[in-house]
């Protein structure tokens, strides 16, 4: 565990100041923008390429593949995802308010990798602070001729825009975000025809990359994409920031190299479960993915083919944990409470599904519950995620109405006594929740 | 004939230049919209839809999406409580409670003389400093009950007029997602995000 930082570096070494353009560019900043200016595009992408990156916004695509896809017509847009509203997850905030410089590297990266001269930061509307933050730092990088006309010195024009979200966790979906940065409802689009990187804003060929994922990318321009790989494992190359968060003695934004285990990770760097409880069960990658629990998963290794193997997903990197304590029941209804409040209502499965399934755990939770419930629940949930595995088989537009299925999963292959236990005894055999001190 | 301010008229026009296309502009301008008026009124939809030259009825169509335009007048702050899955396995729903109690608002409600209203919302990205609450959006980590209640009172007391983060952490938080390191001299002065595209709306020190 003894793998150098790369992106939280800077705000680790210098915590007063690591969000201004001074501190940036004192510790080497915007060099490898500057380099960039005068690379191509194929050469640019082909290092992505090789480094292995993958997208750090819970769909873990190849950084390099999906430039390589954009179509050619243009203008191109570059669009940076900093919607972060997946339960659980809190790492891009930090890396926006601490190190927004860092980011913006990366945007003038991308942006010349993809002939894109307009480029969006679509921060949640709940996120005020790290958007002034962001602010700030495009006005210093405006103010020193690293961004608009003639970037760096160089013939290249690029403009980087703030815009603001306004509470929907669903414009985070990337055809989401890119209609709602259009001011229209903030509905996911049909892909295909809409695969951003053919047909995304304005219609135009746009690339829609997360925080993390950018922040990283003048890091693999100074080490070489060789070195990225060595940092990581040779399947998930690199660094890659986890938020930890519920019953640990330390909660926070980790840096680690894929491939240490759950059990490192939540018994040494999260520094264990307070009041001496015992682990019941981990989400391994935000609130959308299936969960884990310490008897089958605590050795496993946090790659993401590892989970893929085991059924779940590392998703947004956001690790939530939960002590022998936790209702299980509970914290399946109050899962899937945002997933039904937070669905588009486009789709009837999910609309419709998302909003039964947390009725029919509320009334589990509240000793109403029947015998029945929990293969009605199944029945509701296998018309959103049809068959209930994992990757799941989609009836629906986005993955967010089968992400609702997640909790319901966990209660079927690991709880199905705890629920039972709610029907016969009218109500919560652990109730109230504990609260730590 | 906008009904707006000359100032607000302004910034209306420079947000409007920056998108290559006008209807972009949209979400800024119902922003725009409710720090006009501190809640988003049809009067100010009607001015959004004049300006990038939409239907009102389709910006009320965007307008009704999104959770933080807020329809209905909103007290002079806003309190915000998580209740998402690790605020409350860390006791968030006894934040709100706690809240709620203090302040004799029910979440989703006002209070009688304009000064408090009270929600409960899913994530806010805070989850390492669970339980979480923000005031007019401005972000309060390590929340106990009894410190939302202290925040309560001192809202009613101190009425600041510029909500700030840093302040209200130190005076009713605990722990953090991360270190935040240095101050925030900005916040917030209505139930709106203190942030605007070309400098702050309705805060100040933040240019
Ligand atoms: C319901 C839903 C919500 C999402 N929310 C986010 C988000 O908040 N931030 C993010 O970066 N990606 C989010 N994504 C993933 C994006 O669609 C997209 O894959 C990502 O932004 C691409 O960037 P990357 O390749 O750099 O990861 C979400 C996806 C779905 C289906
Ligand atoms: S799955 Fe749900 S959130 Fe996604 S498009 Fe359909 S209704 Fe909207
Ligand atoms: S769950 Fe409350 S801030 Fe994330």
């Amino acid at each position: 565990m003894t793998t150098p930082l790369v992106v939280t570096k800077r705000m680790t070494e210098f915590p007063a100041d690591s969000h201004t353009i001074d501190r940036y560019e004192e510790t080497g900043g915007y060099e490898q923008a500057r380099r960039a200016t005068g690379m191509s595009r194929d050469e640019l992408v082909e290092e992505i390429k090789t480094s292995g990156l993958l997208g750090r916004g819970g769909a873990a695509f190849s950084a390099g593949l999906k430039w390589s896809f954009l179509a050619p017509s243009r203008p191109s847009y570059l669009v940076i995802n900093a919607d972060e509203s997946e339960p659980g997850t809190f790492k891009d905030r930090q890396l926006l308010e601490r190190d927004p410089h860092q980011m913006l590297e990366g945007i003038i990266i991308t942006a010349i990798a993809n002939e894109v001269h307009d480029a969006f930061i679509y921060i949640r509307g709940e996120y005020p602070k790290p958007a002034r933050r962001v602010q700030a730092a495009v006005d210093e990088a405006y103010a020193k001729g690293h961004l608009g006309k003639g970037i760096l010195g160089s013939e290249y024009d690029l403009d980087v825009m703030v815009h603001l979200g306004a509470g929907a966790y669903i414009c985070g979906e990337e055809t989401a975000l890119i209609n709602s940065l259009e001011g229209l409802r903030g509905e996911p689009r049909l892909k295909p025809p809409y695969f951003p990187a053919a047909k995304g804003l304005y219609m135009q060929p746009t690339i829609v990359n997360n925080v993390e994922t950018v922040s990283n990318l003048p890091h693999i321009l100074a080490m070489g994409a060789e070195e990225f790989i060595g940092l990581g494992h040779p399947l998930d190359t690199g660094t890659f920031m986890l938020s930890v968060s519920g019953h640990v003695k330390k909660p926070g934004n980790y840096e680690l190299p894929h491939g240490i285990t759950w059990r490192d990770l939540i018994y040494d760097v999260a520094g264990g479960i307070p009041n001496d409880r015992e682990l019941k069960a981990i989400i391994p990658g935000g609130a959308s993915s299936p969960w884990f629990v310490p008897q089958i998963h605590l050795d496993h290794q946090i790659t993401k083919d590892m989970c893929a193997e085991a059924g779940s997903m590392l998703g947004s990197g956001a690790v939530i944990v939960m002590d022998d304590k936790t209702c299980m029941v509970r914290a399946a209804e109050r899962i899937v409470r945002f997933f039904a409040h937070e669905s588009c209502g486009q789709c009837t499965p999910c609309r419709e599904g998302t909003t039964w399934m947390e009725m029919i755990l509320r009334r589990i939770e509240e000793g109403q519950g029947r015998a029945i419930d929990l293969d009605l629940l199944l029945d509701v949930s296998d018309n959103i995620s049809v068959g209930l595995g994992w990757p799941p088989k989609m009836t629906t537009i986005c993955p967010l109405g089968p992400s609702a299925v997640s909790p319901v999963l966990a209660l079927r292959d690991y709880f199905r006594e705890e629920v039972n236990a709610h029907v016969e005894l009218g109500g919560c055999p652990l109730r109230p929740v504990e609260v730590h001190a | 004939m906008s009904h707006w301010s000359e100032a607000t008229q302004e910034r209306a026009r420079e947000i409007i230049s920056r998108y290559p296309q006008k209807r972009s502009a949209v979400m800024p301008l119902l922003y725009l919209a409710m720090a006009e008026e501190g809640y988003l009124t049809n009067e100010g939809m009607e001015e959004v839809a004049a300006w990038v030259g939409i239907t009102p009825a389709q910006v009320q169509a965007v307008a009704s999406f999104y959770t933080m335009y807020k329809r209905r007048r909103t007290g002079q702050y806003l309190i915000s409580c998580c209740t998402s899955i690790s605020c409350m396995l860390l006791g968030g729903d006894d934040v709100l409670h706690a809240v709620e109690d203090e302040s004799g608002v029910p979440h989703g409600e006002t209070g009688a003389d304009g000064l408090l209203s009270v929600e409960h919302v899913e994530c806010i990205g805070a989850c390492g400093g669970a339980p979480a609450v923000q005031v007019n959006y401005e972000l309060i980590e390590g929340v106990t009950p009894d410190k939302a209640r202290d925040l309560v009172r001192w809202l009613g007391s101190a009425q600041p007029e510029v909500v700030n983060t840093d302040e209200m952490q130190e005076l009713f938080g605990g722990v953090r997602s991360f270190d935040w390191a240095i101050r925030d001299e900005s916040g917030a002065v209505g139930p709106y995000p203190a942030f605007q595209p070309l400098g702050t709306v309705g805060s100040e020190g933040n240019a």
